[in-house]
């Protein structure tokens, strides 16, 4: 007997040879289980983050196998480490590039708020830049942190409401970023 | 734009190629603006700088014992090198001896990492070559070691290990248990990593010959570690300069020959060997007696014991609060570290905090020779000519 | 053929440039001199060229700022080693912060060449005949030298920091 376990339906109306759902439940539960992140590594989180890819902790059961090196296929910016300021303009065209729906995830303390680093050159969190969904908090988090962190993702992307990013409310974030 | 079709010639043939900041091949941040001619480099240029957060900036602010958080960032895959470098600075500035078993169990601690250090590497290449097999292969034995560094110090990656003038806590009954099972495993999972690789015909293809350097140029760039010992240089800092015991231990240092990038895969395979061999010796003959100095001015006390006692908690007081009394002077001391040799060079004016700290760092001066090593060669062998040289970012920019 | 030891190296340097010498330490076993900063270029050729001392190897290089020295406030720290006596010597070179100004030795050593745009970009002091002196790790925008003791760590600019739960 197989231990691969199938994620489980949404709610919905079964019958005989049917099954009825919304259309926003079956998207969420598709793209939650198919995320594919970008690894944006740039210092000691990266290194942890290797070791969540790698065959201990196997990224690969949450449905993130693949990971994207280009910003044009990935549905994930994961952030994992330092962002000085050098850094920050081309992180945030990387985010620019990726592809509406986009989620970002800031590993570790630099990425989420500088960190130790309260210095002149690093810029103090990357929301300063590009909008964060989670943070996961560590330096550096461990592996298993990291994967606490991408269920959340998913608990966001299943839950995300098909128009979310036509609002109102998604346009003035990203304005107040400077994105159009 | 300037070059259009119509005023195309020769001296315009070449095509500016960008590699970097975020390339994945890179592993790590680095731009190279590369000057290509069809498939050929002809020149390139590198910027750094891309994760400089002013570690010698903050070393000015912070207490000596705060230091080691950061050394840990320096090259963080094997930072307990680099906490055990800068502790020995330290202790060398203060007249610091520590006993013998401290200095056993550093030993330990570090050929531990620098085994991390080396697989990290070596895997790494193969991923750039075309063999991802044998990085989530060997990817699984720096977990074990990562197992062994969270039962000594409770941390996995960024380890900050010990303290001025010994360890924390001594080594517990499972963590020796661990250590010794490593020890008898891993010679077998080495052995098949090499069987993947070594004698490989496309590996081989693809390393031999390919960012080549010689003695002369290596000496001249500055190099050290693993990457001058493959072009036939025998510096290690371990034998040159011997400290923390290092000089009980029954070693040799692996040279290469041509200094190219299969010469360096070679010199860090054996040099984990020789690791293995140290540490075997290291645990073996583990002395008894104390893990940390007798200097109760500066080692901070265990937390049971500022609690309990009084007089710890009157040296921990002075030691946090930047109290301890500390002379004047300025030192160099250096550690073998993962990449060549690590170097702090601290100068100290009595106060709580270093007046200047300067980390010399393997990576970031061995990788200026990045260009002459790759011109003339072509893209993909670039790549595994960088991967070969192991430079870590957060070292590179500090 | 005598041992190349401290004591070789002090001699065979008091010969040929005694006057430029400044002053002579030995902290911690390694010889450190300070010499004129005019002559680094020179002593540091000799050093390399030198048939017995062989100093082929250029370990560090860094910049250091002491404000209270006047007239002397910025140094060029040299660390070199000769890899076949086993032998380290540490060399200073003072300059005042208005003309901080010093030859580059890249010409005999290629390492020399990233360490000193370090210096310059962490010190401001300006290597002449350097073949590329730009900033290195700083943005080329920026327009102080960081390390100087002067300029705060933290940036000026930060706003997510409430001063008042920091003690400050």
């Amino acid at each position: 007997m197989s231990s691969i376990q199938i994620a489980a339906a949404p709610p919905g109306i079964e019958g005989q040879g049917f099954f009825a759902t919304t259309f926003e439940k079956a998207v969420g539960l598709a793209r939650a289980n198919s995320i594919w992140p970008l690894p944006f590594a740039t210092s000691c989180c990266g290194i942890e983050f290797m070791a969540t890819m790698a065959a201990n902790y196997d990224l690969a059961r949450f449905g993130s196998e693949r990971i994207s090196f280009s910003p044009r296929q990935a549905d994930l910016l994961m952030v994992t480490g330092t962002i000085s300021k050098k850094m920050g303009p081309i992180l945030r065209q990387v985010y620019l590039q990726m592809a509406e729906p986009r989620w970002v995830i800031a590993v570790g303390a630099c990425a989420s708020s500088g960190g130790i680093f309260d210095t002149y050159s690093v810029l103090q969190g990357i929301d300063k830049v590009i909008p964060v969904d989670v943070y996961v908090p560590g330096c550096p988090p461990r592996p298993e942190q990291i994967i606490d962190g991408i269920t959340k993702i998913q608990e966001l992307v299943k839950n995300e409401p098909l128009r979310r990013r036509n609002s109102a409310e998604y346009t003035a974030l990203m304005a107040s970023y400077g994105i159009e | 734009m300037e070059n259009t079709i119509t005023d195309f010639d020769h001296k315009n043939e070449y095509t500016k190629l960008n590699l970097g900041p975020t390339h994945p091949a890179t592993h790590g941040i680095f731009q190279n603006i590369l000057t290509m001619d069809g498939e050929i480099i002809v020149d390139a240029e590198q910027t750094c700088g891309y994760i400089h957060r002013a570690f010698e900036k903050i070393a000015e602010h912070r207490p000596f014992y705060q230091i080691t958080p950061l050394t840990d960032r320096l090259n963080y895959c094997s930072s307990p090198i680099n906490n055990m470098g800068w502790h020995m600075t330290v202790e060398k500035l203060l007249g610091v001896q520590t006993p013998k078993r401290v200095d056993y169990m550093r030993v330990i601690i570090m050929e531990l990492a620098r085994i991390s250090d080396h697989l990290i590497c070596n895997s790494v290449i193969g991923v750039d070559v075309g063999a991802l097999t044998g990085f989530t292969y060997v990817f699984q034995w720096r977990e074990k070691i990562y197992d062994i560094f969270e039962e000594i110090c409770g941390a996995r990656l960024t380890t900050n290990i010990g303290r001025i003038g010994g360890l924390e806590r001594d080594f517990s009954p499972a963590c020796i248990q661990k250590i010794r099972e490593f020890l008898k495993e891993f010679p077998a999972i080495l052995i098949e990593f090499t069987k993947l690789l070594e004698r490989n015909r496309i590996f081989m293809d693809r390393t031999i010959g390919v960012g080549g350097i010689s003695a002369e140029r290596a000496l001249n760039y500055g190099f050290t570690g693993p990457n001058l010992r493959a072009t036939g240089v025998d510096y290690d800092v371990r034998a040159m300069n011997p400290y923390c015991s290092y000089n009980d231990f029954d070693f040799i240092i692996p040279v290469g020959i041509n200094g190219d990038t299969y010469d360096r895969f070679m010199v860090r395979q054996q040099e984990m060997w020789e690791s293995h061999k140290i540490i075997t010796q290291a645990l073996e003959n583990l002395p008894e007696g104390k893990y940390f100095a007798e200097v109760p001015q500066f080692y901070l006390p265990p937390k049971e014991e500022v609690y309990n006692n009084m007089e710890a908690l009157i040296w921990h007081f002075k030691i946090v609060m930047g109290e301890a009394d500390v002379p004047l002077g300025e030192v160099y001391h250096s550690v073998e570290g993962g990449n060549g040799e690590l170097g702090f060079y601290l100068v100290s004016d009595g106060g709580r905090a270093a007046y200047r700290l300067h980390f010399r760092r393997p990576s970031f001066i061995y990788y200026q020779a990045y260009t002459e090593m790759i011109k003339g060669s072509t893209l993909s062998d670039a790549i595994v000519t960088l991967s070969s040289m192991n430079v870590i970012a957060g070292e590179l920019d500090a | 053929m005598s041992e190349v030891n401290n004591a070789f190296l002090l001699n065979e340097l008091q010969e040929q440039f005694s006057a430029n010498i400044v002053s002579v330490e030995e902290p911690y076993g390694m010889l450190t001199i300070e010499i004129n900063k005019d002559i680094n270029l020179e002593l540091i050729t000799f050093l390399n060229k030198h048939p017995q001392i062989q100093m082929q190897f250029l370990t560090d290089v860094c910049g250091i700022h002491h404000p209270e020295l006047k007239g002397k406030e910025l140094a060029v720290i040299y660390h070199l080693h000769s890899l076949v006596n086993n032998i380290r010597l540490r060399i200073k070179c003072h300059m005042p912060i208005d003309a901080p100004q010093i030859n580059s030795i890249t010409s005999i050593y290629s390492a020399a060449n990233w360490q000193e745009r370090e210096t310059f970009d962490f010190f401001g002091i300006e290597f002449m005949g350097h073949p590329n002196l730009k900033r290195i790790l700083n943005v080329d925008e920026m327009d102080y030298f960081p390390m100087r003791k002067e300029f705060p760590l933290e940036d000026p600019t930060r706003t997510d920091k409430n001063d008042n739960y920091f003690g400050r």
